[in-house]
């Protein structure tokens, strides 16, 4: 009797595609990374702003460790860690040492302070400790004693007046340091200005070959008169000036570093004050979200390393900007001549893969590039041609920020025209030949069918270009980047865009803040708020075009026929 | 049949250079039973000769039908009428193509112009990524007409002409994407009617459309007939036989068969032509 084979056999194998997990191993992997770097930025970013207890730190008795020989001292706990070296001569594992940022630069020469766990004996977190925001020197640690007022009156520290009284003067004189800085930079600047275009008018009449008369009377006459006029001025608004750097140190604040030696600040070179141990949960979420404007809005202090980004920030945006409004048209001009117009052949190839490998040449060698060709070349051309009075100050042959927009702008075309060539290329076949079939010439279905379809595409490219661009460093330092830059590219006077302006930006800030800072420590949390901000800035200009990009998608959807 | 809402075109009557007589049918309503003249026509895509010495006229407001096994060269005679096979690269041809007397390749005629004066409808509906009114008034507006009145009146008139009139009427201003595929196929009329040519190619207009949709088209082609010529490419016997006027028989590149309708599919003279419309072979 013969068997029938069975259907199915239980001894057949089960066939699994066993190596799949590989795959998803690989998104996981890549994943696991990208979170873990965002999330440390963001947690290290974040946390600058987060107002940090104080502790009062007692050495043991006879402790050499501490500050100024004193065996009391106060700081932020930064790190608790295993030390690296052991002590010499001892074979005992290494034991374990603290990190304080004990402020006071200018009464102690540092900030930050190792001490071993050992040589410890208590630490507190008293509520009287205050931490002062100054102008210069850092934050301030100190057990307040009492305010001395202009008028003389002096109220204790113990008073209850005292905080209210402290909060006050601080503001007032946060107010005067913006008239001041009003005085010092809008009016004094104007006169500036005014003197520099005077300068500037009399070398164009000394340059006359035959000075008329009128010409004479304005050499003679008119501009040593309006000259003096201005330095009179001038001389008031300095005066002015003057008057309110001297009531800024009017009043004073009387107090004990930890240590126990006697100090006085004047109020006006305060910024804030609080008490971190005595700090409610609301109180501490105010001061996040204040600083973290603060941060957002002030200009740097102190070699950056204090102070806000504002002029890093609107520095990247305006540059990431201008980059796309160069881009953009060229890119999508070269793209469509190259996939609609240019005879597809070996040329075109060659030219194709030349677009693509320029993508993956190094960016510093654009900005060697961008400043030989736009800052040397065409800057100093259009200096002799039209700012040859001021030379040889140059003013558009130097870096600036239209020269690095460029620069960049040719850095990321070949991302643009990648991603236009493949969107044009997607526009089928029958809806251009329906287009042509109604009597339309070529150059019209490209404008009013294809382009209008293939917009969704060229954003993608754009946003890529965005990312890209907004994030470059090296080129920018050679074209227009500087460390601090005195004026924004974009401000209230006339013309209102200063595209010779050399600007900040926030690539370039983290460089500065990070290797090139005197207390590269000090300057650490800048580092990731600045990293924080920079990652926030390309993620909103990235969601601005990626919304756009939704609103056309959705205008432009292929039929789903 | 009424011939007063047509307005003629300049090339059909200043510049007839040729006469117009080959395989002169008798000549019916007054029409020109000749009015595209294809000549001794051979085409080739590079090295690939597709089409074979191919020599027929087409008349004046009748609808013709082009039948034939896939790839015997039917939609690329349809896409030379209007010269759509200009854009693929290393195609050329032999012989002339005449319509209303005149040759398309004449080097005086704009391809433009010629397409402005022939329509034409894809086997695939292809609205463009635009609202109804605005697929509607492209031809017009490519052209430069830009007036709202004019626009307006063509978009009621083509619509109505094209039978969606009553089903679009309230939603022109909506994307065309958002109509059944019966109704894109007859957005794509309209549009190729809205600039009122004097020819309409139609390449296999219904082969993605249900039954009931279809049967709309065809209906459409008898009313569109009394305004325009019209030649048709199916893959559909019936289609054919219903539609269309008469009926040229191609195969492997060349005419095997051409003649009224009636005659193709009841009595036929050759026998490739019998097997074909009768399901035997193809």
């Amino acid at each position: 009797m013969s068997t029938k084979k069975p259907f199915f056999s239980s001894t057949y194998k089960p066939v699994g595609e066993s190596w799949v997990w590989v795959t998803s191993m690989g998104l996981a992997i890549g994943l696991v990374m990208i979170l873990f770097l965002l999330g440390m930025i963001v947690y290290n970013g974040l946390e600058v702003f987060w107002p940090k207890p104080v502790a009062r730190v007692e050495l043991r008795e006879g402790s050499e460790a501490g500050i100024r020989g004193s065996t009391t001292f106060a700081g932020e706990i930064i790190k608790k860690q295993i030390k690296k070296v052991a002590a010499v001569g001892s074979d005992a594992p290494p034991g374990q040492e603290y990190q304080f940022y004990v402020g006071n630069k200018d009464a102690y020469g540092f900030t930050f302070k190792y001490i071993d766990a050992d040589q410890i004996a208590e630490i507190t977190y008293p509520q009287p400790l205050m931490v002062a925001e100054r102008m210069e020197y850092g934050r301030a640690i100190f057990e307040p004693v009492e305010l001395r007022q202009a008028d003389g009156a002096v109220i204790a520290a113990d008073h209850p007046d005292f905080r209210p009284t402290l909060d006050r003067l601080i503001t007032e004189a946060g107010e005067r340091r913006r008239v001041i800085r009003k005085i010092e930079r809008d009016r004094i600047g104007d006169i500036n200005r005014q003197l520099e275009s005077i300068r500037l008018r009399k070398r164009s009449l000394e340059a006359k070959a035959a000075p008329s008369a009128a010409d004479a009377h304005q050499l003679n006459e008119v501009f040593p008169s309006r000259v003096a006029e201005l330095q009179q001025q001038f001389g008031v608004l300095a005066a002015e000036a003057r008057e309110l750097r001297e009531l800024q140190e009017v009043a004073k604040l009387q107090v004990k570093t930890p240590d126990g030696s006697d100090r006085t600040y004047a109020i006006g070179s305060l910024i804030e004050v609080n008490r971190p141990n005595d700090l409610g949960a609301f109180e501490k979420v105010g001061i996040f979200f204040h600083r973290f404007w603060t941060f957002l809005s002030d200009e740097p202090r102190e070699a950056n390393t204090e102070g806000g980004i504002f002029p890093a920030i609107f520095g990247t945006f305006v540059m990431t900007l201008l980059m796309s409004m160069a881009v953009t048209p060229f890119g999508v001009l070269a793209a469509i001549y190259l996939r609609e117009y240019a005879k597809q052949g070996p040329f075109v190839r060659a030219v194709r893969i030349a677009v693509n490998n320029l993508a993956g040449v190094p960016s510093i060698v654009f900005g060697v590039f961008g400043l030989g060709f736009f800052v040397y070349f065409l800057g100093g051309t259009i200096d002799q041609l039209f700012y040859s009075l001021s030379l040889p100050t140059p003013t558009f042959g130097t870096g600036g920020v239209l020269w690095a927009s460029m620069t960049l702008a040719l850095m990321t075309v070949p991302v643009v025209i990648v991603a236009t060539e493949e969107a044009l290329s997607a526009v089928s076949r029958g809806t251009r030949e329906g287009s042509l079939a109604c009597g339309a010439s070529k150059w019209q279905t490209i404008q009013r069918i294809v382009l209008p379809a293939s917009l969704p595409g060229i954003l993608t490219g754009l946003i890529l270009a965005m990312a890209r661009g907004a994030g470059e460093v090296a080129p920018l330092m050679l074209v227009g980047v500087v460390k601090l830059a005195p004026t924004l590219p974009l401000d209230t006077i006339y013309p209102f865009f200063h595209l010779e302006r050399k600007f900040m930006h926030l690539g370039f800030h983290i460089y500065d803040l990070g290797f090139q800072s005197p207390d590269s420590e000090a300057a650490k949390p800048m580092v990731f708020a600045t990293t924080f901000l920079l990652i926030l800035l390309v993620v909103c200009l990235n969601l601005g075009a990626i919304l756009i990009r939704n609103h056309l998608r959705k205008k432009y959807k292929t039929a789903t026929f | 049949m009424s011939t007063a809402t047509l307005p003629r075109t300049d090339f059909s009557t200043t510049m007839r250079t040729q006469p117009a007589v080959t395989t002169a049918q008798p000549s019916t309503d007054g029409f020109d039973p000749a009015y595209i003249q294809i000549k001794d026509f051979s085409f080739s895509y590079g090295a690939a000769q597709v089409l074979h010495n191919l020599t027929l006229d087409i008349p004046e407001r009748q609808v013709t039908a082009f039948i034939g096994p896939s790839g015997c060269g039917k939609s690329t005679l349809l896409r030379n009428l209007n010269r759509m096979n200009d854009l693929v690269d290393g195609v050329h041809h032999k012989g002339d193509i005449l319509v209303a007397g005149h040759s398309i390749y004449d080097p005086l005629i704009e391809v433009i112009a010629l397409r402005k004066r022939i329509g034409m409808v894809f086997q695939k509906s292809n609205p463009f990524p635009k609202s109804i009114y605005e697929n509607v008034v492209y031809s017009l507006r490519v052209a430069g007409r830009n007036g709202k009145a004019e626009l307006d009146e063509v978009v009621e008139r083509s619509l109505k002409g094209a039978a969606l009139w009553d089903e679009v009427k309230d939603r022109l201003h909506e994307s065309a994407f958002g109509l059944s595929g019966g109704q894109m196929q007859r957005l794509c009329i309209a549009r190729a009617i809205a600039n009122r040519p004097e020819i309409l190619l139609m390449d296999e207009p219904c082969s993605a459309l249900d039954p009931i949709a279809t049967s709309k088209v065809e209906e459409l082609i008898h009313e569109l007939k009394k305004e325009f010529t019209i030649v048709i490419v199916t893959h559909n016997m019936q289609q054919a036989a219903r539609v269309s006027d008469r009926t040229a028989f191609f195969y492997l590149g060349k005419l095997i068969e051409y003649s009224e309708t009636r005659r193709i599919f009841q009595n036929p003279s050759n026998p490739q032509t019998e097997a074909y419309v009768s399901g035997r072979f193809g």
